[in-house]
């Protein structure tokens, strides 16, 4: 017979036959969490996205930790009781929009690419791949934040030999107390990427929880307002992040190391939301 | 070795698979059929645990998806060309899959050899075209020299050699004892690469058998002759009450005809012949048929090719209104 598409018949094989003939030369055990950390370090380092942002975070740091340093040593201005440390607070309040952006891109550029579809088939444990994502873009972000702040306060304080000498516990809050601050605040970033999936509109998000709660006390003029406005003075994340330079915007509210309690406490409750999106929502 | 049992997926009130049944063997190439729409990317994605059924189970090996200790060893899978991150090199698109799983490094520019993407190993995955995404793709499906191959429609995009290319990669990987699933909307594709079929249409199946057993039920086969001695021809096909059909250029079919028997009757009855030959519909003609009342997405003005109207049945299922209130109809 001339058939154009005529198969050559295959044995066919009963139900129930000998199972994936075919074994792999390559051997098999459980993968593990490590696996999954060197897999998200090697994304995280092998996109230009990462380089952008940790580069004009180190240069925001760096170069506004430098200006105000000289700007106050040349102008001769008065100090007054503040510790030289609070002159890196205006480099790392820019940074965090760098930050937050590498956060949300850690995540929402999987979605915007559709690489998420092969990152699952090669790990299908969502909370695995969240786990290791946030691991390994806490310690990044919290190392150069706080390896930053420590190289600015050194600088800061050799510029201007006449300002107040902070204290061990002051020079902890400003380098290593703003470094888990930042990378906190990147984390819940992250997690709003996973729960929102788009990185523009997380971003924008994001920016807006910074800025926002500010920005809406200024007009909150009438007396009958005064409680939230001084709330949102008070709990506002650039409000929190100046109390680890001892200095909080309306003089009252979190201190101390309170503010890193707080975003905790928020990233916990975003990153189980985003665990319980990504396990039940398709990809 | 893969199976699925009553599998279903709904999108609101659609449905997308449903109650789907069927084996995926080791040894051969499965091919996964369906016009557009009719849910085999959905099915394929429910395979690998991204979407979750509505109900109905996947089994891999007699596991769930989550519980393969290392997937990619077990299952590799083209999903889409663009399921990679467009701003990291292939090598690395590739590396961190690997990772992943604790493949060797090396493995990753083995397999970059194997689709014959070396020469762009460290370009980003964005200048890709089409074809070369797809071959990355297939890259990183036989990354962890997996038991199981899933293709989605593998062929898009490549050019006539990558085409040819495939096909042969396919039947190899089948022949070295693997389970080979691969889909496509293409009959002609699927009959040069498949032994066995299993055809969908709105999400439920319509056929699972071996592909010459498909192109059997599905398709008229008849044997046509030609002979100048046309009045002696159908006198001794009337005489021997041979069934007969004329053709508008002269020929004659006979439907399920036996060539040797006409051969040896036209001998025995000294007729000359100037044709003799067995005829099978195209496997694009018996598809067509079998899926013509499931068609998602109709062009309208378009004649329809070939095919008898769709049984009833389907037909019914097509018009009818409520998709749920038709399951409650086939007692599901």
């Amino acid at each position: 017979m001339s058939t154009p598409y005529q198969q050559q018949p295959h044995p066919q094989q009963a139900p129930g036959g000998p199972l994936g003939t075919y074994t792999s030369p390559i051997a098999v055990r459980r993968a593990t969490f490590g696996d999954a950390l060197a897999s998200e370090w090697t994304k995280i380092r092998s996109v230009r996205s990462t380089m952008w942002t940790l580069g004009v975070l180190i240069v925001l740091l760096l170069g506004l930790g430098l200006l105000t340093g000289i700007v106050v040593r040349s102008s001769d201005a008065h100090m007054g009781d503040n510790s030289v440390l609070l002159l890196g607070f205006y480099g790392v309040l820019l940074g965090t929009i760098c930050v937050i952006t590498l956060g949300v891109l850690t995540i929402a550029s999987e979605y915007g690419t559709g690489m998420i579809r092969t990152t699952l088939t090669a790990c299908p444990s969502r909370g695995r791949i969240l786990a290791a994502k946030s691991v390994v873009f806490f310690l990044l972000a919290f190392v150069i934040v706080t390896a930053m702040t420590t190289l600015v306060a050194a600088i800061q304080s050799a510029l201007l030999p006449d300002a107040r000498t902070p204290s061990g516990g002051e020079w902890l809050r400003a380098t290593v107390g703003v470094g888990l601050y930042i990378a906190m605040l990147g984390l819940l970033s992250l997690a709003v990427g996973a729960l929102i999936r788009h990185s523009a509109g997380s971003i924008t998000i994001m920016i807006g929880v910074v800025l926002l709660p500010l920005v809406l006390a200024l007009f909150m003029f009438t007396p009958s307002l005064e409680g939230v406005r001084n709330f949102l003075l008070e709990y506002s994340i650039p409000s929190q992040l100046s109390a680890f330079y001892g200095e909080s915007i309306s003089g009252s509210g979190p201190a101390g190391w309170d503010p890193l309690w707080i975003i905790t406490g928020i990233t916990a409750v975003a990153l189980g939301g985003a665990f319980l999106s990504l396990n039940s929502r398709d990809v | 070795m893969i199976e699925l049992e009553g599998l279903t997926k709904r999108y609101g009130s659609k449905v997308a698979v449903d109650h789907l049944s069927f084996q995926v063997k080791p040894g051969v190439v499965t091919g996964f059929l369906g016009p557009n729409g009719a849910g085999k990317s959905t099915t394929m994605r429910m395979l690998l645990d991204l979407d979750n059924p509505t109900s109905g189970t996947v089994r891999i090996d007699g596991r769930h998806y989550r519980e393969l200790a290392e997937p990619l060893k077990y299952i590799g899978a083209l999903l889409d060309a663009k399921a990679m991150h467009g701003g990291r090199t292939a090598y690395n698109n590739l590396l961190c899959l690997a990772e992943s799983n604790r493949i060797p490094a090396a493995r990753v520019s083995e397999v970059l050899d194997t689709v014959g993407l070396s020469a762009v190993a460290k370009k980003k995955a964005k200048g890709f075209s089409l074809g070369m995404g797809q071959r990355l793709g297939i890259a990183s499906a036989l990354l962890g020299d997996p038991e199981i191959l899933m293709f989605d429609e593998p062929v898009n995009g490549l050019d006539p050699e990558g085409i040819h290319w495939i096909r042969n990669l396919m039947k190899q990987l089948a022949g070295e004892g693997r389970t080979i699933f691969v889909s496509s909307h293409l009959m002609s594709e699927m009959a040069l690469t498949a032994d066995h079929l299993i055809v969908i249409g709105q999400g439920r199946l319509l056929a699972d058998t071996s592909m010459a057993d498909f192109i059997r039920q599905n398709s008229r086969s008849f044997v046509r002759l030609r002979s100048p001695q046309w009045e002696r021809l159908l006198d001794v096909l009337n005489q021997n009450s041979v069934p007969f059909l004329q053709t508008g250029d002269g020929a004659i079919e006979i439907d399920n005809g036996r060539i040797e028997a006409l051969g040896e009757l036209a001998a025995r009855h000294q007729l000359v012949l100037h044709e003799l030959s067995g005829q099978q519909a195209s496997l694009e003609e018996a598809f067509m048929q079998m899926t013509a009342g499931s068609v998602e997405y109709h062009a309208h003005g378009a004649t329809t090719p070939g095919g008898p109207p769709p049984p009833p049945d389907r037909g019914a299922g097509r018009q009818a209104p409520n998709w749920g209130a038709h399951d409650q109809g086939r007692g599901v």
